[in-house]
């Protein structure tokens, strides 16, 4: 029994890892202001070329960078259409998403099956790990997760104690009154949603180098789509998404353990995406001021004088 | 140096907006295939297989006009929704919906009843089924101001669970290879298609009676009117008092029951049982999106618009066999025209103005 | 700044601006709204450019290019509409306008520079309060801190007063005669005069992007620059019919209405219109008028009172049924309220009238009937369009505006509340305007017309209220002779004033 327990929640943190990583992303990307709906297909770019590149060199560090420079690129587009042309972010985002899932299909078709040998293990961190129950679970787990956690505290961290973190939430709420104090808006805006693309591309790494080490179309299966809601989910707070994506993942990993109980597991696998509705109407009902999204998320700033 | 600036475009006339289409596909399509070249496919080849293969012999025609048919109907659903700005990404959702509320009409009374009836009641159910799928965000929305997007997004993967929920539950039937599914629906329930082809052809007039009472619809009735207005300018909605809810609820209404539509074609017209989300709509919600994008958000144009990315899928099948590329290809190719179209959008709406000055 | 000038779109905001500061003193900026204060005040401050003509500090010239060169250059400008963010907190304000602010830890570093600075000042603040949990004179000393920390020698600030309330007022200004003693410049930007000649050492008077005056406030009376703010010895002009009214149409009783800020923008006014009659509202825009138009058209709630047409209560309805009751409106915030930007001009004409009968059969609308009526507007009114094809954006500003007011007038309402009908309209539109507005009257209805122009006021009117501050000064009739006071009216005086 209390293996079980052990797995299920060592399994919670894995499957939490690379939307917690969307989720940090999304959430620097939004609160500049900039709604970006690709998640889904830069995470997939990011998992193919993490594969690639280290099935072609050895070096699964070389993978992991040279996905997030995969993932930043090829959020350039998202990024120029809707800062600089200012066109529809819905639109423009859902392109991002045809776009990176299409060429990551391309890209990775003849690697699909091939299996990676060069793994990137999972490390235990000193005494922490052996601490009973605790360590296995939180201290024994793969480079990713502790990457995860980190870059969700240090968002939080850039977020709430740098001047960049106060430009970057200043853009979102009031991009007017931001650019009168000297702060060049489309910088800004530009360099979160590329954060954003980077830390997406992250988390498709994970899932292709870490979690399953192979590589098959359609292996982020919606995770974009959710990290996308969980922004709404942690009102927009790096530190609150580590909670969220946790959650999430073991609502994920629950499905498995509650099917031998009988209960269907389709059924299973609708929760996540039921628990997201409701939890967005009790936050709606709970405070009705809008879910405290940045005021002007994606609204296009237009820089026209009059 | 070179100072380029921008300044709105005043004069966008029809003729404009057509040639601005046509070039950021052509656009598209030059930059689709040089990432082609990249990956190492010849290019010209790809492409060309991939018209040829829709457009090029009689069994691409066929399979086109096929695919087509829900493009169309969920696409000029689409435009409507689009021109109230609520963007309903859920279109694959409202499909299943209505494919599974056709399903249990089929089943459920087509023993009984006789073709002239069970269809028109199977078309009703589904689109009943899409319309109550559509409408549950517009509330949520409204009410309870959640984003329309996340939340269309979340009743598909909903619906999605439901009916795989369904088809190995309680409404078990036959297993084909291994698949779950329905049993067969009743000789009665099964739509006719043209001989030699699997296009259900009731479903297509439907389709295009729909894209053509929509566009009268929306030019042309007080409500489309609304909608317009209501797209354009939320504040100067209100000043003509028109009412928000109202408007918004039968908007979703008609795209979600159209998708309905849509899932009914699908399932009595070509599947002829409910199985897998997966078998029955491959990506129609979200290709439509960019046949209403293309369309100008104009229901007639979404007829053609419809029937070119139709094409496109089936081209993309095409390569797929022929080329060894996997299906995902065909979503580069429409994410890469997507963002020309909307590249293609901006300099329709703007001027480019360069000067040349010695400062 | 010398010769400055500047332009947007052909219409000249400045025309060749000449003036100075000297360091200890304040020079009030006088003119009605659109005379280009604020937008000369925006090209010191590096918001705009200039087209031509020179800023000099200290002599020497400068370029200013953005505000971070005018802050640099020891400019700070407190805004009219402030500039901040209102979800962030007092000190992150701060910490986001303030040129050295550290990379790490700024709200901590900030914290004790900004509390020091404050005592200064005398300014209590809790740093870490929420901007929209301030009142507007709280949010006001945040941006003054900005600007001092900034180092700025000249401050500038534009309309300070106009969401103040008269406590913060004395506060603001014991605040800048402090910092007056200290050597600093101030340029302060106003319409009203009674501040004017309270705070300010010298007046520069700016009437239609022009300089027309200047003096020093110990030199000059109110009267004196209320007349050169307005261009005229104010002069009632009859040069319409002499009606009698006939019978009362709108009835309003002490309403109460919030502002967009949550402040109350009209606080307990009362009228009543009758039929052949223009009643005008005078005063400076940002006093209440738009609220208070809102507030009948059925817009904006009404938190008390009620509003009573042809005996009919029609406080707090809806726009349509409050329309259908015979209320036209020609919004004051026409892009905002009044037209659907990307649609036709034909869809447009119709914009309030669409459910009409004449318009629409059951669900359809009948657009032959809607082309010939928009081809009925575009001809009478004048409206420049080479076809009604046209995306309503595309068309000018003025030609929107007659658009709009031919839709309006077209359908004979019972009562028109016009919102600045004339702004931004060319001579011959604005006679053929006035000239509608006066045949409305004739034929029976009453007209409810909101403007910032005195002498449209006195062409057009039989009565006139004055509004500040969201109350009425006075309603005059057309021949009372206190209407010559009526500049001083519009700037907050009271004197002379009964009902």
């Amino acid at each position: 029994m209390e293996e079980i327990i052990i797995s299920t929640l060592q399994r919670t943190m894995i499957a939490g890892t690379p939307l917690l990583l969307a989720t940090t992303g999304e959430i620097i990307c939004e609160r500049s202001g900039i709604l970006n709906l690709g998640v889904e297909g830069v995470m997939a770019v990011g998992a193919v070329v993490a594969f690639i590149v280290t099935l072609t060199t050895g070096q699964p560090w070389l993978g992991v960078l040279a996905a997030m420079v995969a993932g930043m690129t090829i959020s350039i587009i998202h990024a120029f259409a809707s800062i600089t042309l200012q066109a529809n972010q819905v639109v423009s985002g859902l392109a991002l998403t045809m776009l990176g899932l299409g060429l990551s299909g391309m890209l990775g078709k003849s690697y699909v099956g091939k299996p990676l040998t060069i793994k990137m293990n999972d490390f235990a961190i000193p005494y922490l790990s052996d601490i009973p129950y605790i360590g296995k679970i939180l201290f024994f787990q793969s480079p990713f997760f502790y990457l995860a956690i980190f870059l969700a505290l240090a968002a939080w961290f850039l977020l709430e104690r740098t001047r960049l973190g106060i430009q970057i939430r200043a853009t979102g709420e009031n991009p007017k009154a931001t650019e009168t104090q000297g702060v060049n808006v489309f910088l800004i805006r530009y360099l979160s949603v590329l954060i954003g693309g980077g830390f997406s591309a992250l988390a498709g790494a994970h899932l292709s180098i870490s979690y399953s080490k192979s590589w098959i179309e359609g292996m982020t299966a919606g995770r974009g789509w959710i990290a996308i809601a969980l922004t709404i989910f942690a009102l927009w707070n790096p530190g609150r998404a580590i909670w969220a994506a946790f959650l999430f993942g073991g609502i994920f990993v629950v499905q498995y353990l509650m099917q031998p109980l009988g209960i269907s597991p389709n059924f299973l696998s609708m929760l996540p995406y039921i628990a997201t509705l409701l939890i967005l109407l009790l936050i709606s009902l709970k405070d009705p001021k809008k879910l405290n999204a940045p005021a002007m998320l994606a609204a296009p700033y237009n820089r026209g004088e009059r | 140096m070179i100072k380029i600036t921008t300044s709105d475009r005043y004069n966008i006339t029809p003729l404009r907006s057509l040639m601005t289409n046509v070039f950021s596909l052509a656009a598209g399509l030059l930059v689709v295939s040089m990432i082609f070249l990249v990956a190492g496919v010849n290019p010209f080849y790809a492409i060309s297989e991939i018209f040829l293969g829709s457009f090029g012999s009689f069994y691409g025609l066929k399979e086109t006009l096929t695919k087509a048919i829900p493009l169309i109907l969920i696409g000029a659903g689409l435009t409507l929704a689009f021109r109230a700005k609520f963007w309903n990404i859920g279109a694959e959702g409202q499909l299943l919906m209505g494919a599974i509320f056709s399903t249990w009409t089929g089943l459920t009374f087509g023993e009984s009843l006789p073709p002239y009836l069970i269809v028109p009641l199977m078309f009703l159910s589904g689109f009943i089924g899409g319309a109550l799928w559509g409408i549950i965000p517009a509330i949520l929305k409204i009410k309870y101001s959640i984003n329309e997007v996340i939340s269309t997004l979340m009743l598909n993967y909903i619906c999605a669970d439901f009916l795989t929920m369904l088809i190995v539950g309680p409404w078990k039937g036959n297993t084909r290879f291994g698949f779950p599914g329905t049993n067969n629906l009743p000789e009665s329930a099964i739509l006719g298609v043209i001989p030699g082809s699997r296009i259900h052809y009731s479903t297509l007039i439907l389709a295009i009676i729909c894209a053509i009472i929509l566009c009268v619809v929306v030019y042309k009735t007080r409500f489309g009117y609304e909608t317009r207005v209501v797209g354009e300018n939320p504040d100067a909605g209100k000043y003509a008092g028109i009412n928000f809810l109202k408007t918004s609820l039968i908007i979703m209404a008609i795209s979600g029951g159209l998708a309905g539509f849509a899932g009914v074609g699908e399932i009595a017209g070509i599947h002829h049982y409910l199985g897998y989300p997966a078998s029955i709509s491959s990506g129609y919600g979200f290709t439509a999106i960019i046949v209403a994008w293309l369309a100008k958000l104009n229901p007639l144009y979404a007829i053609i618009s419809g029937i070119f990315f139709a094409g496109i899928l089936v081209g993309g099948d095409a390569i797929q066999i022929s080329l060894g590329l996997p299906a995902a290809t065909v979503e580069i190719v429409n994410g890469t025209l997507l963002i020309f179209l909307i590249m293609g959008d901006y300099f329709l709406n703007n001027t480019l103005n360069i000067r040349f000055s010695t400062k | 700044m010398r010769d400055i000038c500047k332009s947007f779109h052909g219409i000249h905001a400045n025309r060749d601006i000449n003036l100075h500061v000297k360091s200890g003193e304040i020079l009030g900026l006088l003119g009605e709204n659109g005379a280009g204060k604020t937008t000369l005040m925006n090209i010191l401050y590096g918001l705009y450019q200039p087209d031509s003509g020179q800023i000099k500090i200290n002599g020497s010239p400068i370029r200013i290019s953005n505000p971070v060169e005018s802050i640099t250059h020891g400019i700070g400008m407190v805004h009219q509409h402030f500039m901040l963010i209102q979800n962030h907190s007092v000190l992150e304000n701060i910490a986001l306008g303030y040129k050295d602010t550290p990379f790490f830890f700024p709200k901590v570093k900030l914290r004790k520079r900004v509390e020091e600075f404050s005592k200064q000042f005398d300014f209590k603040m809790d740093l870490d309060q929420r901007v929209w949990q301030l009142s507007a004179g709280e949010q006001q000393r945040i941006e003054i801190i900005k600007a001092l920390l900034n180092g700025a020698d000249l401050l500038i600030l534009d309309e300070p007063t106009s969401v103040l309330t008269p406590v913060e007022i004395k506060e603001l200004i014991s605040i800048l005669r402090q910092m007056k003693a200290e050597g600093h410049m101030i340029i302060f930007i106003s319409h009203k005069l009674d501040e004017i000649m309270d705070i300010c050492d010298r007046v520069t008077v700016l009437q239609k992007g022009q300089i027309v005056g200047h003096a020093d406030t110990a030199d000059t009376d109110k009267k004196a620059l209320a007349r050169m703010m307005v261009g005229r010895d104010v002069v009632f002009n009859i040069d319409k019919e002499k009606l009698t009214p006939g019978k009362r149409i709108l009835s309003v009783q002490d309403i109460h209405v919030t502002g967009d800020k949550g402040m109350p923008a009209v606080k307990g006014i009362s009228f009543e219109l009758f039929e052949n009659e223009i009643f005008g509202i005078a005063g400076v825009a940002g006093n209440g008028q738009r609220e208070l138009a809102e507030a009948i058209t059925g817009i904006r709630k009404i938190n008390s009172g009620s509003v009573w047409m042809n005996g009919k209560d029609i406080t707090n309805k809806s726009p349509r049924h409050i329309y259908d009751n015979g209320v036209s409106h020609v919004p004051e915030e026409r892009i905002r309220f009044g037209i659907a930007p990307g649609l036709f001009l034909y869809d447009n004409a119709i914009l309030k009238q669409h459910h009409l009968k004449k318009f629409s059969k059951r669900y359809f609308l009948k657009y032959s009937q809607v082309k010939n009526h928009t081809k009925t507007i575009i001809s009478d009114f004048k409206v420049a369009t080479h076809s009604i094809n046209n995306q309503i954006r595309n068309l000018s500003g003025g030609n929107i505006q007659k658009l709009i007011l031919g839709r309006e007038i077209s359908e004979q309402p019972r009562l028109l509340v016009a919102s600045h009908p004339t702004y931004g309209l060319d001579v011959g539109a604005t006679q053929f305007l006035r000239e509608h507005l006066l045949e409305l009257r004739k034929q029976g209805s009453s007209v409810l017309l909101f403007s910032e122009d005195l002498e449209e006021i006195f062409a057009l009117c039989d009565r006139v209220a004055v509004i500040f501050a969201g109350e009425f000064m006075g309603i005059l009739n057309s021949d009372d002779k206190r209407l010559s006071d009526i500049g001083l009216m519009m700037a907050g005086s009271k004197e002379s004033v009964s009902i």
